[in-house]
């Protein structure tokens, strides 16, 4: 029989978004032939490219053996899992209930009007996206939300905007 | 001396981290013998960042709200200058909130290290284990667990030795042991806290519930090894939860607690981390079973239950953080004492996550029993009041309106039911569930309408689209909510929202479907009124729903500062320096701006 192609064409592709099959390799390689694998190695490969294109879900089918309908099917129905790029800091805002009732409208609004962007989409500088998620559990300091590992709690609308601009110098 | 800086998520949150480095690096450099460690959560949440000092003289003090002036201030006190100690020492008011509770699940919260096991078994720790797997039958274990009658804590309250019992007499070459914390109840922490702050009781929890379950082997089947095997199921969006929990596993291995022949024994057990990756619904257990198979966590019908065919059709039994992390008390103390605590139907305590407008907000470990009331003011101190503007006359005081307790799939419990006791079944009647133990307090700002509207779209969102009237039943409804909220509800709506209610119950298949429409009903059954209101009158009492509110400026009470004009974003706002100023309504964008900047409590919702 003879051999497929696919594999080589998605990897060209997947070139062209910058996006290093290489890396992922050892995981895959570990978990072949693990059943009930799959979530991690789609974890594993959104820590090391930030997102999922559709090309990589192609890759990891082909890699896995998973017909792609699985994997596509997996990655859109957790909502950790995303098929968009992603700024370079991923605002992660809380809509618990302690949050909501503690005005978490407010600081989605603030960050829309500061940030000139929806949920989900990028800033033009590359820097920012913030997305709505389920309670992050910490309540008590609401309204929160989390920028990589830091939880900035009890925010006002005003120490939302020191916190982006705080973070916007450091990268000058 | 020894000084414990309190480092959960929301202590790190509230900058313990800051304190944690100041005070370590700052008592090296000054060399004085006295090792800093970190703690978990200790439930004081609005206390955070929280240090406790043990000095020489075997006197305790427990330090709070530490920035960096306080902990100059403990680094001074330490050394022996204890002038400026003062204000950060705990109000003796919160000392007593915290005595007040009886703490079994949280019993070393805050207290130990939970990055170090040897803590953990300074404090009686893995005695428990040691016991079960040594000294007992399994069938003695899970009899002592139906002594003490302990309950999941989950949600669903189903006794924790039947699931137990079901499991250990399933056939199967393999068992398995899952811990759900896939804590997705918006508004509830209390596994977070647990795993952050003793990941060992929730380890040691699992190893008696494996040795009941699983074990085989013994003196008549010697040599005969049983196959366990642990898996706790957490969320992603608990990176340190996961780390220490990790952490603690590593050292439990090492100290062979876990792994092959634990304690010396035939007995082997380990357990694996398995990353959630964000799906409410993972929280009823065949969808979580689904996805650690690396599916979509979708439920299935049930029978057959877990407990006959779970992961990978092997018997399992999954129970929530906090129910393990009871067992190991329950065994070290007897079932009966644990049955002495709590009230004829419930037994034990139960873990709530204290939040919303409350003024002391945190985590309350509380006997079965006790009324809503007690735990809301006994404890958290009441509402939380809105700070005094300066100049202003009258200013407002805000009232209790509701509870809500057990998240999405439980209702609002309204201020004249506070004296409910808090037992399964008198929650269960009030419409309300007790849940895994979510408490978020409301006051008179908060739009019950806007409430049931705020639940219904998060079960809208994580509905997994399997039963037609959860996927499309609750949509329905929403966009019943949605155009209450938006002043263009219709006579009916009302009726029509409990009829679809009705229906969804009737039609889902798994708890996330069944309990989708409790917040609704719950809130036309105690504010019919407010739903009445926005529907009739088209007005929001708790002047939340920004369509129906109407601000206006009070003649009497402005002063022409011209404040409000300046910061209206939409310059609709008119009057002369010094005369009452006036909103034009048709350009309004109900902002509420004005009113924020008023410092005369001039501006007033409609």
């Amino acid at each position: 029989m003879e051999k497929c192609n696919c594999t080589k064409r998605q990897t060209e592709k997947l070139k062209e978004l910058n996006i290093d099959v290489g890396l992922l390799r050892p995981c895959l390689e570990k978990y072949t032939g693990v059943s009930g694998s799959l979530i991690t190695v789609l974890q594993t490969a959104q820590d090391l490219y930030g997102y999922l294109p559709a090309d990589l879900l192609l890759y990891i089918s082909a890699m896995t053996g998973i017909p792609p309908a699985k994997v596509y099917g997996v990655v859109t129905f957790y909502t950790q899992f995303r098929t968009e790029p992603v700024g370079k800091h991923h605002i992660l805002l809380c809509q618990g209930t302690a949050c909501h009732v503690n005005g978490a409208a407010g600081i989605e609004e603030t960050l829309r009007e500061y940030l000139g962007v929806n949920e989900g989409e990028i800033t033009a500088d590359g820097m920012f996206t913030y997305s709505n998620v389920a309670c992050l559990g910490c309540c008590s300091l609401s309204p929160v939300m989390m920028i990589g590992d830091k939880t900035y709690g009890t925010l006002t609308k005003e120490s939302t905007v020191a916190i982006l601009k705080q973070l916007a110098a450091k990268e000058v | 001396m020894k000084v414990t800086v309190g480092k959960g998520s929301c202590g790190i949150a509230a900058g313990a981290g800051e304190v944690y480095s100041m005070l370590s690096g700052a008592v090296a450099e000054a060399g004085l013998n006295c090792p800093v460690t970190v703690t978990g959560c200790i439930g004081a949440c609005y206390l955070e960042p929280i240090v406790n000092v043990e000095y020489d003289d075997g006197q305790k003090r427990i330090y709070v709200k530490v920035d960096a002036d306080g902990a100059a201030a403990i680094l001074a006190a330490l050394k022996g200058d204890a002038s400026r100690e003062n204000g950060y020492l705990i109000p003796n008011e919160d000392l007593s909130n915290i005595n007040f509770q009886t703490r079994i699940a949280l019993k070393n919260c805050g207290l130990i290290d939970p990055e170090n096991i040897d803590e953990y078994i300074g404090a009686g720790g893995y005695k428990a284990s040691e016991k079960c797997v040594k000294e007992m039958l399994p069938e003695q274990v899970i009899e002592e667990i139906k002594i003490s009658g302990l309950c999941g804590r989950g949600g669903a309250g189903f006794p924790a030795w039947f699931k137990w019992n079901a499991a250990r007499t399933s056939p199967g070459g393999i068992k398995y042991i899952i811990c759900n914390a896939d804590e997705g109840d918006p508004g509830a922490f209390m596994d977070r806290a647990v795993i952050e702050g003793d990941p060992h009781a929730l380890i040691e929890g699992m190893i008696i519930a494996a040795y009941a379950i699983g074990y085989t082997g013994g003196a008549e089947n010697s040599g005969v090894s049983s196959k366990t095997e642990g898996i706790v199921y957490v969320r992603a969006e608990y990176p340190l939860a996961i780390v220490r929990l990790e952490n603690a596993l590593k050292q439990a291995r090492d100290k062979g607690m876990l792994g092959e022949n634990i304690f010396g024994t035939d007995f082997s057990f380990d357990i694996r981390i398995k990353a959630g990756a964000g799906a409410f619904v993972c929280g009823e257990e065949t969808a979580l079973i689904a996805s650690l198979e690396g599916e979509r966590g979708m439920p299935r019908l049930k029978p057959p239950f877990p407990a006959q065919r779970g992961y990978w059709q092997k018997p399992s039994n999954i129970n929530n953080v906090e129910t393990y992390a009871n067992v190991p008390w329950i065994i070290r103390n007897g079932g009966m004492a644990f049955a002495a605590i709590g009230t004829e139907n419930a037994k034990g305590t139960k873990v709530f996550a204290l939040t919303g407008k409350i003024a002391k907000g945190g985590l309350v470990e509380v006997p079965m029993g006790r009324t809503i009331r007690e735990v809301v003011y006994g404890v958290g101190g009441g509402i939380k009041q809105p700070p005094v503007k300066a100049n202003a006359q009258g200013g407002e005081v805000r009232k209790l309106k509701a509870v809500q307790m057990g998240g999405p799939s439980g209702g609002c419990i309204p201020a004249e039911l506070l004296d409910t006791k808090i037992e399964y079944k008198t929650l269960m009647a009030t419409g309300a569930i007790m849940g895994s133990g979510g408490m978020v307090v409301m006051d008179d700002t908060t739009c019950m309408v806007d409430m049931a509207r705020y639940f219904l779209d998060f079960t809208c969102k994580e509905s997994c689209g399997k039963c037609t009237h959860c996927r499309i039943g609750n949509r329905r409804m929403l966009e019943i909510l949605d155009r209450i909220c938006d002043g263009k509800g219709r006579d009916g709506d009302i009726e029509l929202l409990t009829e679809l209610a009705q229906e969804i119950k009737d039609g889902s298949l798994c708890a996330l479907g069944q309990s989708a429409p409790n917040p609704v009903l719950t809130t036309i059954r105690y504010f019919r009124n407010e739903y009445e209101d926005h529907i009739i009158n088209k007005k929001c009492t708790a002047h939340s729903c920004k369509p129906l509110i109407k601000y206006v400026i009070s003649t009497e009470k402005c002063t022409g500062c011209t404040l409000c004009a300046k910061k209206c974003p939409v310059n609709t706002i008119e009057g002369e320096l010094k005369s009452p100023h006036k909103i034009i309504q048709q350009n309004c964008i109900k902002c509420g701006k004005c009113k924020d900047v008023c410092r005369f409590n001039a501006v007033m919702a409609d």
